[in-house]
Parts: C-alpha cells; structure tokens; sequence
C-alpha cells in the first residue's frame, strides 16, 4: 500500500518528529476527543452482533418464537430487555438485528466506495467527454429527491425483473436490495473526491515515469492513482456508513426495506407508533442503538479527517 | 447569464423528462398491476377476461407504446384517476402540496432561527464552551434518525404530557392548525438545524481569516459592524447553496414526517399511494417532488449569482 513515492512526499513532516507518518497519523487520530469512545462502542455493538446466538443460548429463548402469552413483559431477569409485542425477547432480537443494521451499513458502504472510486479515477484521469459525462451523472443523481426515489425501488418486485423465486423469496433478499439500491445511489461523494485528488495527481511525475515505463491506463490508474487517494476516500466511506445506517433505518421503519421476520433496528421500530402506549421501551432501545452508531461512526469520520488531513482546522 | 439560464433551464427539463420513463418503468415493476387489481375485486374473473382486459386497457402493449401514450396525455392536462381517492389527480395533489410547502418553510425558517445566531456565536470563539457544545449539538442532530425523533416527540408530548395532538393536520381554525404543525415542524427541522450549524460555523470561521476583516477592524470598525457587515455576508455565499440543497434532502424528510405524523402533504401522499398502488397518483406525485428539487437547484445558482458578482457564467 505504501508505495515508495508516498513516503517521499512525506518525509520531511515525518523526519520533524522522528517518527514514521502512520503514528502521526495515529496519533492525531486518537487526539480526537471522540475517536476512542466511539471505536470502542462500535467494537461493543459488532462483537454483541457477532455473539447473538451465544447470548440466545445463554439466555435460553429462541428470538424467531413469538409467546402471546408473554407480549409486552416487562424486564426480568430471564429477559434482561423485556419482550416485544410478539412476546419474542427483544435483547436477542436487537442483537440480531444489529447484524443486518450494521451489515447493510458496511456492505453497501463498502460497494459504494469501490464503485466511486472507479467512476471517480476513471473521470479524473482519461477527462475529456467520458469525464464530463460521469460528472454530469453524478450531479443529476445529487439532485434528484432521494427518498421517494429509494421507496419507489425498494418497492420493486424482484420477480418481476425475471429474477428467479428461490431467490426473492429468500429470507436475505431485502437485505441485498437495500444494499445494491444505496450503493447505486451513493457513489457520488467518493468520485468526486477521487476525481479531484487523481486530476491534480495525475500531473506528478511519478506518474509521468510510470507512463514514460510504458505502463497501460489500468495498472496507472489502480497501482499509482487509487492509493495515493486513499485518504479521502477512507474519511468518506466512514462518513457514509452512518448515513446509510439511516437509510436502511427509515426505509425499514416505513416496511420498505428489511422485511421481517429478519429483524433490523429499523423494522423493529415500524410497529412503534402502534406499541407506544403498551411499552414505550420498545420505541426506545432500537432507536438508541440506532443513534449511537451512527454518531460513532460520525465522529471516527471526523477524527479520521484530523488524522489524514493535519492542515484542516478541527471540526470544521 | 440569461444564456445560463436558459442552458440550466433545458437541463432541467431534461432531467424530468428522463425521470419521467424512469419512474414509469419502475412502477410497472411494482407488485400487481392495474388489472390484477379489478381481479381482485372479481374473484368470478377468468384469466381469458384478464387478457381481454388487459388489451382493452393497452397493458398488453409494449412499453414504449404505452409510456408515448401516458406522456401525451398528460402532457395535454389529463393526469389521470386516483385509485385510492377516485378523483383526478390533480384534485388530490395540489392541496397537499400546499401542506408540504407550508411544512417544510416553517421547518427552514426554524433552522435558520436556530442555526444561523448559534453557528455564528460558535465561530467568534473558537474552542469555547459554546463552540464545543454546539459542535457535539451539530453531529448528534445529523445522527439522530428523523422518524424516531418524531416517535419520541409523540411519546413526550402527545402520550406522556398530553399537550399537543400526536398526529393530523388539523381542520377547523388557526390555533388548532398551529398545535398540529409544532411537532412536525420541530421534528422535521433538526436535521437541517445539524446541517446548518456545521456550515454557517465553518464558513463564518474561513471568513473570519481573511485580509479584509483584519482591513475592517483597523479602520475602527465596531466587532458587530464587522461580523454582521462584513462576515456574515461574505460567509452566506456558500450557505445559501447549502440551503437549496437542503431543499431536496428537506422533501424526504417531509416524507417521513408527514407518514409518522399523519400530515396530509405531498410526501405521506406519494407513500400511500406506492403503497396503495394508485400508480397515477404515485407517478405524478414523485415527479412533482423532482421538478420542486430541480426547481430549487436553479433557484441557488441564480442567488449564487446575484450574491456574488465574481462568479461568471459564461
């Protein structure tokens, strides 16, 4: 990752305080007041996702069971959180669905990313129409209203696109929507960003050299121009988990996007106006879980960009 | 600059144009179509009735065939017929836009009530405990989910203390009108507050650091006469590009609000009916929503424009 030409550049800031650039790095990261809590509660909630069916047979339910006997029972020992309004034991279900949460989060983030980073490297570094072209389609896919356009696809039926019904009615099918869908439209950050860091890197003269070597467009623009900008789209891609965390929720939330019985944060909170008078508890937990981790994920964002970018001024 | 207009004007349409076949396309791909419907409501129906049907009502034409039909139809006023409502289009949507409009201009106005003294306060001193707070304000509003801030504002108000209705618009008179739209407008506005905030203080603060200001203060220019003279109309520029953008982000939101807090504006409509499958209304609805976005953008490059004289438009 660390081609020799990025030390170079690097080296006389690293050389001031004897130390390698990365712990620089490191180190302005971890001054971030916020950067260590919020890595710390994210680690909590991943590692509570990962152990749900531990905590399951610990706690000895079975969160897919519903008990109409047992809905809405209040916290006891036997189930730490309560029930829900199926009487299923809502500790194990907030953990299962902190793995589609945090998974459609990643996920789609991830996929948006290697998608803008192409869009964005390909734009920057052939210019001309194709460039132009790409950036126009980012700018219309900006403008467009965004939420009504996402409802309008989650409600697509996959059948309909031939798809084959083994597969849409699996139970992961909504989660792989949501994820192509949001990756679809949340490209355009990452590119532009990639475009304006390859147009001023592609002038280097490392780049020069490698041309002058005979390298082809593709080893250029992959070995030479993505990993130089690397950092902003680190920072980025960061930023937008969070973001869409709070697109699945709310898509969710409106029974558009994670469809039970898979459990999300944003789903379980869809019966939530109706349940509030029964058990406000239940209103309340998904949407904390929901609110920390997006937050967290902001403030690794922000703590990130201080450590990339020592010249920007804090928080701004 | 009239030549820019007119050039962003074109694109524009182009854009609706385009999101036009794209939304009739995938509503086509919605489950159900209008006939399965009408089978619905006769189970006596054959299938060899359904096919009739469907010739009778062109489904069984190609796409393109049927989009050229819808398209020159409306184009020449006919909307259509709402499903859920059984009245033209046009009858359901225009009212409720209104609503809409009227929500999301008390939410901007709100934000920028709030956002705009704070952001400011925040950037002349930088590190206070007034900055600190307002910054961690600032990224716990852009993390907060809207729809569950709203159920927590119902739970507050409505449920726990009872002042205010917990959803509906609100018929009869003003004040039964305004105790409907405070929830809304409160829940409807954080995010843009969140927004804001971060915005109006980074820009105020690289205003700040200019030469000129520096220029200000030594000719013995008052710290007001300097902020709100000189600053605060130079830091506005990019702000204002903010705002228009915000516009669009601000109509989802309205979506969201308006479903949870049953507000009969565009947003709640345009659910319902991808919902209900009244696709006339669901079509019509959600390229009203993209021509009132278009519409904005335009509207904050020609501000842009009238702001700030540096920028050419050739």
């Amino acid at each position: 990752m660390s081609a020799p030409h990025e030390l170079a550049a690097s080296s006389s800031a690293a050389s001031a305080a004897g130390l390698p650039p990365r712990r620089l790095a490191w180190q302005r990261f971890i001054a971030h007041p916020a950067a260590l809590p919020s890595l710390l509660l994210l680690l909590a909630l991943a590692l509570g996702a990962l152990a749900a069916p531990f905590v399951e047979g610990l706690l000895g339910v079975d969160a897919t069971r519903a008990d109409l006997f047992g809905r809405y029972e209040a916290p006891s020992s036997a189930h730490p959180l309560g029930k829900d309004e199926l009487g299923r034991d809502l500790l194990v279900r907030l953990l299962y669905g902190g793995r589609v949460s945090l998974g459609v989060g990643l996920t789609a983030a991830l996929a948006a990313m290697v998608i803008g980073s192409l869009v964005g490297v390909i734009a920057g570094y052939f210019g001309g129409s194709l460039d132009a072209f790409l950036m126009r389609l980012a700018d219309t896919i900006i403008a467009l209203p965004l939420l009504p356009l996402l409802i309008v696809l989650a409600a697509v039926d996959l059948g309909k696109l031939g798809m084959p019904p083994a597969l849409v009615q699996s139970e992961m099918a909504s989660f792989w929507q949501i994820v192509v869908l949001i990756a679809l439209f949340g490209w355009t950050t990452v590119a532009r960003l990639v475009r304006g860091s390859v147009m001023s890197l592609k002038r280097r003269e490392f780049v020069r050299a490698a041309e002058a070597l005979g390298a082809g467009p593709w080893r250029i623009m992959l070995r030479h121009l993505l990993p130089n900008a690397l950092s902003p789209i680190l920072v980025a891609t960061t930023l937008s988990v969070g973001n869409v965390i709070l697109l699945e929720s709310v898509l969710s939330f409106l029974g558009l996007g994670i469809q039970p019985p898979l459990p999300s944060w944003g789903n379980m909170l869809s019966g939530a106006q109706e349940t509030l008078w029964a058990a406000p508890r239940l209103a309340i937990w998904p949407g904390i879980l929901i609110f920390a981790t997006v937050i967290a994920f902001n403030f690794l964002g922000d703590a990130l960009q201080d450590a990339v970018d020592p010249r920007a001024p804090r928080g701004a | 600059m009239s030549r820019f207009l007119l050039q962003r004007l074109i694109e524009s349409l182009l854009v609706l144009w385009l999101m036009s076949f794209l939304v009739y396309l995938l509503i086509g791909l919605m489950p159900g179509d209008p006939i399965d419907l009408m089978i619905s409501a006769d189970p006596n129906l054959s299938s060899a009735d359904a096919q009739r049907l469907r010739e009778i009502y062109g489904l069984d034409q190609p796409l393109f065939s049927r989009y050229w039909a819808w398209l020159t139809s409306a184009l020449s006023g006919d909307l259509g017929y709402s499903r859920l409502f059984n009245r033209p289009v046009e009858d359901i949507l225009f009212p409720r836009l209104g609503n809409t409009l009227l929500l999301m201009s008390c939410a901007l106005i709100l934000a920028l009530v709030i956002a705009l003294p704070l952001g400011v306060a925040a950037a002349r001193r930088p590190g206070s405990f007034l900055d600190v707070a307002v910054n961690l304000g600032a990224f716990a509003g852009a993390s907060l989910p809207s729809f569950w801030l709203a159920i927590l504002l119902i739970l507050l108000f409505a449920v726990t203390l009872g002042w205010l209705p917990a959803g509906g618009t609100g018929q009869e008179g003003l004040v039964e009108r305004l105790r409907h739209l405070i929830l809304p407008v409160v829940a409807l506005s954080i995010a843009s507050v969140a927004g804001l905030l971060r915005h109006v203080r980074a820009s105020v603060r690289e205003a700040l650091r200019q030469d000129w200001v520096r220029t200000a203060r030594a000719k013995g220019l008052s710290e007001g006469q300097v902020v709100y003279g000189h600053v605060l109309r130079n830091a506005m520029i990019p702000v204002i590009t903010i705002l228009a953008l915000e516009l669009g982000t601000l109509f989802g939101g309205a979506l969201i609000t308006e479903t949870v807090f049953a507000w009969l504006g565009m947003g709640k409509t345009i659910y319902d009916a991808i919902i209900g499958n009244d696709f006339n209304l669901a079509l019509i609805g959600l390229l009203l929503a993209t021509a009132t976005v278009l519409l904005a953008n335009l509207l904050a490059d020609l501000v842009y424009a009238w702001l700030d004289p540096r920028i050419d438009f050739r």
